[in-house]
């Protein structure tokens, strides 16, 4: 973003002429809200999605009044949402309890910075930003436990319960599968890990070998653990714990929680797009001049986030919800060693391009990760 | 069963009574030391809980996840339907049947007309006979779709749910276009039903029963052969031949623990003992063990293809004739009792009647529901199971509270 701005200041003679900390500044609070307001929109957009999608599935509608298809309908529960009774439950310990939901949301939004929308289409292009985003959504499960435990109802701390069990086994496959593709990149920076796999379609990470192939599948499963997607909606299992952590929120509060939930929802299915499906990557050479390959980029990667919305949505609605102890038996025993043999294997396999083989020709780069 | 068992009603959570599964709890805590401070929580899962199928009061003391002991509480919707069939004429009592067990009105009214009419000797012609069991064998299947989404919904599958709704809404206009209502019909009457089939009924039907077959393995792919289904309900609330006898748990429940009894086949009332059918039972050989949660679901789908097969051997086999026997104005059985039991679909349906004679009502009218003694056994049951596998337990046992509290 840094390097936009610094095209602006140059290009336009008032901008230039401003103090450059104050450019900075604006250009920040701008850019945050324009991604503040996208990610909202797109997180509505993405229960629109659901609903119309589940609707489909489940022989019938969906909402379609609001707006065009109903693609306002969103707004709509916005607004009714707004204007109902905001309770705060008497025994509950208010304070943590108010802060509860803004920490969700700041945990599922700030992620949102090192994001990249697509080439250049981000706000800090960071080294570390995968790093920055594991560390970030890890903050959103501290809100939901306080959540759960401040509103000091029964059902809430079981939700809460619940959380932390399957926060701590989903962490480590999710973890070390990402650190597969960080071995193959060589760096945690998402713009060069998406750069990385331009070109044709074999040159996504996910076919670059059956270690990350198999990570792919290791990481989206434990990413549907850590969104809390059904068959991992165990902290909300609405049939067994009423609604789980957020039993106890009602109004806008609750919004906050929802639009969190799928705000995380969007922000993994682009980190997976980005780790694992080629980023901005059509999946063949295209010949276009690089402002307009920015532009065809960003809808490229916005349509592999659907896909991957669209595959979510029609998990959660085809499966049964796992049990705690299922969960943890899968994330331990099943996803946690699969996940290190792949980043051994992953290892090895980078070791081997490096060493047995040149690093420019076509195997060895293809291998190694260039 | 031991007679421990059946002696016991379950723990008595208000009188501080523990049952034997907390005080071994207590024992093994207390090795473990006491540097970790766990305490028991009391939970009171419902009435207004989404997995209790309507207003079911379960206290559970719980241990983290873990059930210890555990008190249903019955009664919120208790509407004296047993006192009521002793101060309305016999004929009148009939709608109320329908309203104990809302999900099988059908199989409700053929049992309590066959108990008037076993009072007071009246007639019921051939073909209201066959029409009886039609009737009754599409509540049972409508009944099964239902236990079969619900169960999907208990454990986190939204969408089997919805699906059977759409089977289920086309029987349910099925018998509003017989009956005139859409789930309380009054359509069985005292000496016979209500009116006949038509020929347009009968094609409806006819494509009722083959959407249904259509449907079937649709949702066994969604949940009976769905991978985490099978772990969510293998070995999961096991209710075994003594335990399921020593508590009197009837229907599914009671098949699906392995024990082939059926009071259609074995005690054959009505024009039962004329159809050939499959009564499924549980057996190991179909993954988990005999009498667990994923028998209970198997054996209902099962019996929705037994269901069918009845129909469709009842229409080919149905005689011309009326439909409504003799039965003399201001019907006043003589003195004398009955006792008559019927395969419902949650189980078996006893009703018994004493009439004083020369009276149009009953002396005294009771009922046997088979959702009251199946919800009791998981007193016994669920010790020492996790939460979520007290949701599968309640939701596998298919209770209808209307029956439960009466």
């Amino acid at each position: 973003m840094q390097i936009w701005l610094d095209q602006l200041r140059a290009d336009v003679d008032w901008i230039g002429a401003l103090p450059a900390g104050f450019v900075y500044t604006i250009g920040i609070l701008v850019v945050v809200n324009i991604i503040l307001v996208y990610a909202s929109l797109l997180a509505g957009e993405t229960v629109w999605l659901e609903r119309r999608i589940s609707g489909r599935m489940q022989a019938r509608i969906g909402p379609n009044r609001v707006g065009p298809q109903g693609l306002l309908q969103f707004l709509a529960d916005g607004v009714k949402l707004l204007a109902k009774e905001d309770i705060i439950p008497a025994t509950a310990d208010k304070p943590i309890f108010l802060a509860a939901p803004i920490i969700v949301f700041v945990g599922a939004f700030a992620a949102f910075a090192v994001v990249p929308f697509g080439d250049g289409l981000v706000a800090a292009d960071m080294d570390l930003g995968l790093f920055v985003i594991l560390s970030l959504t890890s903050i959103e499960v501290v809100g939901i436990i306080m959540a759960g435990w401040a509103s000091n109802s029964k059902w809430a701390v079981l939700g809460a319960m619940r959380e932390v069990a399957q926060m701590i086994s989903y962490e480590l496959p999710l973890g070390i599968s990402a650190l597969t593709i960080v071995i193959l990149a060589g760096t945690m920076n998402l713009t060069d890990i998406a750069q990385q796999q331009q070109g044709a379609i074999w040159n996504w990470y996910v076919f670059r070998g059956p270690f990350a192939f198999v990570a792919f599948f290791v990481f989206f499963t434990a990413a549907l653990a850590a969104l809390k997607r059904a068959p991992f909606d165990l902290p909300e299992s609405e049939s067994e714990l009423v609604a789980g952590f957020h039993t106890e929120y009602t109004g806008f509060r609750f919004a906050v929680f929802f639009l969190a939930e799928y705000s995380a929802m969007i922000l993994f299915s682009i980190l997976t797009s980005v780790l694992f499906l080629g980023g901005w990557s059509p999946g063949f050479p295209v010949d276009l001049d690089e402002g307009a390959m920015r532009w065809v980029g960003a809808l490229v990667l916005f349509l592999k986030t659907i896909f991957l919305l669209g595959v979510m949505i029609w998990i959660r609605w085809s499966l049964p919800r796992f049990r705690i102890d299922r969960v943890m038996y899968l994330c331990y025993k099943v996803l946690l060693p699969v996940s290190i043999v792949c980043a051994v294997g992953m290892a090895v396999q980078v070791l081997v391009a490096f060493t047995g083989l040149d690093p420019d020709s076509a195997l060895g780069a293809w291998l190694g990760g260039k | 069963m031991s007679d421990g068992a059946s002696q016991n009603p379950g723990p008595d959570l208000r009188s501080g009574g523990e049952p034997a599964g907390v005080v071994e709890f207590h024992e093994r805590q207390e090795a473990v030391g006491r540097d970790v401070r766990t305490e028991e929580m009391v939970f009171n899962m419902g009435p207004q809980h989404p997995a209790t199928h309507g207003v079911l009061r379960v206290a559970v003391k719980t241990d983290g996840e873990y059930v210890r002991a555990l008190q249903p509480h019955v009664g919120n919707i208790h509407r004296c339907a047993e006192k009521i069939g002793e101060s309305v004429a016999f004929y009148q009592w009939i709608p109320y049947l329908d309203r104990m067990d809302y999900l099988s009105a059908m199989c409700n009214e053929h049992i309590g007309c066959m108990a008037i009419e076993r009072l007071g000797g009246i007639e019921v012609p051939e073909r209201a006979e066959y029409i009886r069991v039609i009737v009754a064998e599409i509540q049972r299947v409508l009944s099964h779709l239902m236990a079969i989404g619900v169960y999907g919904l208990d454990l986190g599958a939204f969408t089997p749910f919805l699906h059977q709704f759409r089977e289920r809404e086309r029987g349910m206009d099925l018998l509003d276009h017989l009956a005139g209502g859409r789930l309380l019909y009054h359509y069985v009457r005292i000496g016979g039903v209500k009116r006949d089939f038509s020929q347009d009924w009968l094609d409806e039907l006819e494509a009722f029963l083959a959407a249904v077959e259509r449907r079937l393995p649709e949702y066994n792919t969604l949940l009976l052969n769905n991978r985490i289904f099978q772990e969510r309900t293998f070995h999961v609330g096991v209710i075994d031949h003594p335990t399921a006898a020593a508590w009197g748990v009837t229907g599914p429940a009671l098949r699906a623990a392995g024990v082939d009894w059926d009071l259609r086949r074995d005690v054959p009332y009505s024009i039962y003992d004329r159809f050939e059918f499959e009564v499924p039972h549980g057996y190991s050989g179909i993954g988990g063990e005999a009498g667990d949660c994923f028998h209970r679901h198997w054996v209902r789908v099962r019996e929705v293809e037994a269901s069918i097969k009845i129909i469709r051997q009842a229409l080919a086999q149905m005689p011309e004739g009326p439909v409504m026997g003799r039965v003399p104005k201001g019907f006043k059985p003589p003195e004398g009792q009955v006792f008559v039991r019927g395969e419902n679909p949650r189980g078996e349906l006893a009703v018994y009647m004493v009439s004083a004679g020369k009276q149009d009502k009953a002396w005294r009218a009771r009922c046997r529901g088979p959702s009251f003694s199946n919800i009791a056994c998981i007193t016994e049951v669920a010790e020492g199971m996790l939460i979520a596998d007290l949701v599968a337990l309640i939701g596998s046992l298919d209770i209808v509270l209307g029956e439960v509290d009466r």
